[in-house]
């Protein structure tokens, strides 16, 4: 399978990602997982909320997989994003890239997950113990 | 013509709707759009550059719409 991109509503299975993308031909899987934090600026964080724009989501994570295969020369990347409520310490999203070798799988993964934090549209609220509050990525600056 | 705005996040909470429906001219454009969704929503009147999508493409304010394009208007995204 050349790519897997899903926004789903419920805990996310590492496993899921990582079969999307292995292979016979491939050395190597690199594997991102990234988990809801308990504090921001010193300030607790009770519980998070994600929303995404789920069709547009699954369409520009579909970019970054072209993105990446011309880059680093491998089409297998999986990226499953959670959306509605998690407590801290879940995964919010997992990401997978596999390639014949490990540089290439490395460097595609941290390119992924830089490409979802600026583009993808999806966004997170913090949940406080006075309130929540939507957070807006500063250096979400899509081309257009 | 009518055309509906998906909205999300913060704007969404603002409004308390997940879409808003205005009327805009024929070949009007996000920008024209968007001025008629201030106007017509409190909670949004301040918010003068959002991002835009057509067909779930982004697209800049200058986006003239035919008024059968999916369109959406949403703040800086935050995933991850």
């Amino acid at each position: 399978m050349a790519g897997l991109y899903r926004i789903v509503d419920h805990p996310l299975d590492p496993q899921e990602a990582i079969r999307a993308v292995s292979g016979p031909d491939r050395g190597a899987i690199a594997l991102f997982i990234g988990t809801t934090r308990d504090h921001r600026d010193g300030r607790p964080v009770r519980y998070l909320e994600y929303q995404a724009y789920a069709a547009m989501a699954e369409s520009v994570l579909g970019d970054i997989g072209r993105e990446i295969a011309s880059r680093f020369g491998t089409p297998h990347l999986a990226v499953l994003h959670r959306v509605g409520r998690l407590e801290v310490g879940e995964a919010s999203v997992v990401i997978a890239v596999a390639s014949a070798h490990r540089r290439e799988a490395l460097d595609a993964c941290a390119y992924a997950i830089d490409r979802l934090k600026k583009t993808v549209p999806i966004w997170k609220k913090e949940h406080y113990a006075d309130g929540g509050a939507w957070i807006e990525g500063s250096d979400a600056a899509p081309a257009v | 013509m009518t055309v509906s705005v998906l909205l999300f996040a913060r704007y969404r909470e603002a409004a308390g709707a997940a879409a808003i429906a205005v009327d805009v001219p024929p070949g009007a454009t996000l920008a024209d759009v968007w001025k008629q969704v201030r106007r017509n929503v409190q909670g949004l009147k301040d918010e003068e550059r959002p991002l835009f999508s057509c067909d779930r493409v982004y697209a800049g304010p200058e986006r003239s719409l035919t008024g059968n394009e999916e369109i959406a208007a949403f703040p800086p995204v935050s995933g991850g």
